[in-house]
């Protein structure tokens, strides 16, 4: 087991913010949701068995010969056009030499001093103020194999006696989004740090480039950060914090480092410039050093020719790009006629925004989508734990349920049951009403019957009702929902109990 | 002709043997320096024809463009990717344990 502390010193946050100012640089890795990898036509199917989807090409074996993926550079470009990017007229790929068994060629194939797109920037709302975060480039490269390591603990090397590879990662489309140093931020930096990672998953989405599940890591950051003492204009030495692999933990990570550095500075000593690890329980450790910078002697890519997309290509991309995340929120908040509190409740869970409105684009009211994403949804996620876009319930299947609801047929427990029954797999929503005999006895005569005998169990609750004391008829409904075993539509019921009894 | 030769030290072959992790002898590294280094002044050999006007190329042909359709292609079957592999376990490459790495 690795240890769950850590031995650093920590810098009281607040502390650390009034005798410093935090530069972040965030690089983010995005892997394509291609079908076939960069180079060759393996599938990228996420979960296959080990070493089932590789081939000479992404096998590194002698004489194959790398084609590039037409996909991956049209999203390579429209990531960087969303991104307000320049795209390269010309750009080549080069190799990166190093030597690990996650990447069997010895090489991986990226691009070094010609990104494909460059200069670009995002701006960032966060809680009312908005930030820009400047774009230094955007890359295309290829993913590594994965490396389990045996014998030891698991995961981390120490101790492990062996490694096991499986290359069908090996190739996958993967592009690197880099920023210039982030300055100026001061206290706001993790909050900040966390936005930018949230607004690519969020933009990688509305493009439809990448799954973007960040548990899968689809999406995986390295958070640079380094401090520069108040009033000083000089940037301190950075470590880089590798593969963080959530919102949280992108803020965790930048605020433990802030932290971290801030007791070391303060001290007279010196921040090392090293690679860290992030562990999920809330800190740092120090992994490679980068004392000697890495040396990966990059030349161009001999097998592969230039890319020079055509400014035709890049104009039609440029208009092929959805509405930007930012005004797509004010604009569905506008036509849903969501309160700003609302409104902060959708943001506030992730991935609920384009639910709701795929809800909505398949029938259901907002208020009604809005109603079962954030609560009976968010509340079923929340206990499995997992993200409301990974519960197996299409926003088609929610507005089905929805549909049922308003004409009738389903009052709101049973429909939760419906919602319960297709999350359990059991079929569609009909299928469920079906299977369950779930739908709302229409039959007025069963109906009837059950509120007459409701009114003969319970004579003295009727005479008040007689008596005009209609909020009693509240336990009659109640006898005959039991009855009926909820499936009566409550408000029929009513009806019948006031007419029967006026 | 007849530049000065590229010189290559022992230590500068000893920094490129460590990145490619080749484990070499004190004799070792004397004896590949001078011969890597007739290789880089063959190399280097063809500056002297490349004048100004030659722009340097990382490809032969004048291409650009080359892609393939996004289409998934059969993979090779587990037992041949791991033919060749000097240790297998559980369908996976068995490599020796890294360190200083993760
Ligand atoms: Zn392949």
């Amino acid at each position: 087991m690795a240890e769950v502390t850590t031995t650093a010193e920590l810098m009281d946050y607040d502390e650390a913010m009034e005798r410093f100012d935090p530069v972040l640089g965030l690089e983010v890795h995005v892997e394509l949701n291609t079908a076939s990898k960069m180079f060759c036509g393996c599938s990228t199917a996420f979960g296959a068995d080990p070493n089932t989807q590789t081939c000479p090409v992404c096998l590194g074996l002698p004489g194959s010969l790398p084609v590039v993926n037409g996909t991956a550079v049209e999203s390579a470009i429209r990531i960087g056009l969303a991104l307000n990017c320049e795209v390269a007229t010309w750009c080549r790929f080069s190799r990166k030499n190093y030597f690990y068994p996650d990447m069997p060629k010895d090489y991986q194939v990226s691009q070094y001093d010609e990104p494909i797109c460059f200069d670009g920037h995002v701006d960032l709302e966060v809680n009312g103020d908005v930030f820009r975060i400047e774009i230094e480039r955007v890359h295309m490269e290829e993913d590594a194999g994965k490396l389990v390591h045996q014998g030891g603990d698991t995961g981390r090397i120490h101790g492990a006696d062996h490694s096991l590879v499986d290359y069908n990662r090996a190739g996958v489309p993967l592009m690197e989004i880099v920023t210039k140093p982030i300055r100026g931020l001061g206290t706001r930096a993790p909050e900040v740090g966390r936005a930018y990672m949230a607004h690519l998953r969020d933009l990688m989405v509305a493009l439809g480039v990448s799954h973007a599940r960040m548990e899968q890591g689809n999406l995986r950051c390295d958070a640079n950060v380094s401090l520069m003492p108040k009033g000083s204009d000089e940037l301190g030495t950075r470590t880089e914090t590798k593969n963080v692999n959530s919102l949280r933990s992108v803020e965790g990570a930048l605020r433990f480092e802030i932290q971290r550095q801030g007791a070391l500075l303060a001290e007279g000593g010196r921040v090392v410039q090293e690679t860290r690890h992030w562990h999920e329980e809330g800190w740092t450790s120090p992994g490679r050093s980068k004392e000697t910078a890495e040396d990966y002697r990059y030349f161009p890519e001999p097998d592969l020719v230039p890319v020079a997309p055509s400014r035709e290509w890049v104009e039609q991309l440029r208009a092929s790009l959805p509405e930007p995340p930012a005004s797509k929120r004010t604009r569905l908040q506008a036509e849903y006629g969501f309160t700003d509190l609302q409104m902060r409740d959708v943001l506030g869970n992730a991935g609920s925004l384009d639910l709701i409105e795929a809800t909505v684009l398949a029938g259901s009211s907002a208020a009604a989508a809005r109603k079962w994403w954030l609560g009976e949804l968010a509340r079923r996620a929340n206990d499995a734990g997992v993200d409301l876009a990974d519960l197996t319930i299409t926003p088609q299947q929610v507005a089905a349920v929805q549909a049922l609801v308003d004409e009738g047929s389903l009052n709101d427990k049973l429909a939760r049951q419906v919602i319960e029954g297709v999350l359990a797999g059991e079929g569609e929503p009909a299928q469920v009403v079906a299977d369950r005999g779930l739908a709302v006895v229409s039959d007025e005569g069963a109906l009837s019957q059950a509120v007459d005998e409701a009114i003969a169990a319970n004579p003295d609750v009727a005479e008040r009702i007689r008596e005009g004391k209609v909020q009693a008829a509240g336990a009659l409904i109640g006898a005959v929902m039991k009855a009926m075993r909820g499936q009566a539509d409550a408000a029929r019921v009513r009806e019948l109990i006031l007419q029967k009894l006026s | 002709m007849a530049q000065s030769p590229t010189t290559l030290s022992v230590e500068e072959v000893a920094r490129l043997a460590a990145l490619a992790r080749i484990d070499l002898t004190t004799e070792e590294l004397e004896h590949f320096a001078p011969q890597l280094e007739v290789i880089l002044d063959s190399v280097a050999s063809v500056s002297e024809v490349a004048r100004a006007d030659v722009p340097p190329t990382s490809h032969a042909l004048p291409l650009t463009n080359v892609f393939r359709a996004d289409e998934v292609r059969e993979s090779l079957p587990v037992e041949a990717v791991l033919a060749n592999a000097p240790a297998s376990e559980d369908d996976r490459f068995r490599v020796p344990r890294i360190l200083g790495e993760d």
